[in-house]
């Protein structure tokens, strides 16, 4: 019997495509990406079916964590330094540039005013910490900083949108005297940030 | 792996010397590799998913007069009280009075289940849940445009028929409950609610339930 020839052929696959279409998703991730903005502290938000997304630009960011520890951030590294050193003109306290610089780079901050400089200045390892800052000090009276800050925010750039991002175990007070402040602001429209839920079906 | 060669050897000819010809083509393994590596950390580093965002609008508190107060009938009013342990109580009324059986405030209690403040909500508000359905089976039929549905929503949430409730939380409650009743505000079409304070009133009628 006649031996049968199998053809070799090459187990060789051409990566060429395969190539194209790596880097055209990678691509697409590139230009649609915008980053995960690193928040001070983690924050898990309670779940709700409404399905308005949040605008970008011009907003200002009250996180609250679960201990009811407040945070501020507003977007645009300028604004961020303009409010600083508005709020550092208020409490009399002069930033240096480094310090103004340090501040802008946050995306938000909790940290009373007057251990704000102490807080700027801290090494690098450090000031990522959870636990260096102690939150903003808020009540509902007049003189309180948390409404200091607010009232700058919106000094420093008029359009700005209120957005309360709350943990889903802070308790009820903080929020209570979060909302209070923003009422006697008169900035009584907010929006609380909420993670997706489905709408139920059988309503 | 490497594809080198695949022109070259193979047949010998006789005698004719050839310079050997190397193929142009290169292995784009390692650059895949690459690529999807780069994907990946994209992928991870990125929020594609906007956070979701819930609109309040909370009363000017400068201004309240007397003649501007909204006078609300108590016999449409359900008052909601956010308790510790993620519980729920409700009454009817003006806290003073049942305005069914004009005895005493009936004080009940209820959860964030389907079965619980849910159903009590769609009972008291159902003639509009009930137009809001038609308004959305109509908006099937006709092609209503959603600006127009919204509108006319809008007018039907705003109804004299509509039940208005009153949010009250005491300081045990979480974050997690109020964004909770709100949202059960918009799945029952309740659209004339408020937050209210936590009153001694309050406190009182609930002090025998809450241990």
């Amino acid at each position: 019997m006649p031996k049968v020839k199998i053809a070799r052929k090459s187990t060789l696959v051409d990566m060429t495509a395969m190539c194209d279409v790596a880097f055209l998703l990678l691509t697409f991730f590139m230009l649609t990406s915008n980053f995960t903005a690193k928040e001070p502290v983690k924050v898990t938000t309670p779940a709700s079916i409404s399905e308005i997304k949040i605008a970008e630009t011009d907003i200002e960011t009250i996180l609250i964590d679960q201990k009811g520890r407040i945070f501020l951030g507003i977007d645009g590294q300028q604004h961020r330094i303009n409010l600083l050193k508005a709020m550092g003109e208020a409490y009399k306290i002069t930033f240096t540039p480094t310090e103004l610089k340090r501040y802008s780079v946050r995306t938000s901050t909790g940290v009373p005013m007057n251990q704000m400089k102490a807080f700027l200045d801290l090494p690098l390892e450090q000031i990522d910490n959870p636990n260096a800052q102690k939150g903003i000090p808020s009540d509902t009276t007049v003189t309180s900083e948390f409404r200091q800050w607010i009232y700058y925010a919106k000094k420093e750039n008029d359009k700005i949108v209120i957005a309360i991002k709350g943990d889903k175990e802070t308790p009820f007070p903080v929020i209570k005297t979060v909302m209070k402040t923003l009422q006697d602001l008169k900035q009584v429209r907010f929006n609380l940030i909420t993670g997706l839920k489905e709408v139920p079906k059988d309503i | 792996m490497a594809e080198l060669n695949t022109g070259g050897g193979g047949h010998k000819k006789s005698g004719k010397k050839r310079s050997k010809k190397a193929s142009t083509r290169i292995d784009l393994t390692p650059m895949v590799d690459l690529g999807f590596l780069l994907i990946t950390f994209f992928m991870l580093a990125t929020t594609l998913i906007k956070p979701q965002t819930m609109e309040i609008n909370l009363p000017r508190n400068d201004k309240i007069d007397k003649k501007d107060e909204t006078k609300v009938k108590a016999s449409k009013t359900i008052t909601i009280i956010l308790a510790k342990n993620n519980k729920i109580f409700w009454f009817a009324g003006d806290g003073k009075t049942d305005p069914v059986t004009k005895g005493p405030t009936i004080l009940n209690t209820s959860d964030f289940s389907k079965s619980g403040i849910r159903s009590v909500l769609l009972t008291r508000n159902a003639p509009i849940v009930a137009q809001i359905h038609e308004l959305k089976s109509e908006k099937e039929k006709i092609r209503m445009s959603d600006d127009e549905y919204k509108k006319l929503a809008r007018q039907i949430r705003a109804g004299d028929a509509a039940a208005i409730v009153m949010i009250v939380a005491t300081d045990e409650a979480k974050y997690n409950n109020l964004v909770n009743i709100l949202d059960e505000m918009q799945i029952c079409n309740v659209s004339k609610y408020s937050i209210m304070d936590f009153t001694p009133l309050h406190a009182s009628l609930i002090k025998p339930y809450d241990k």
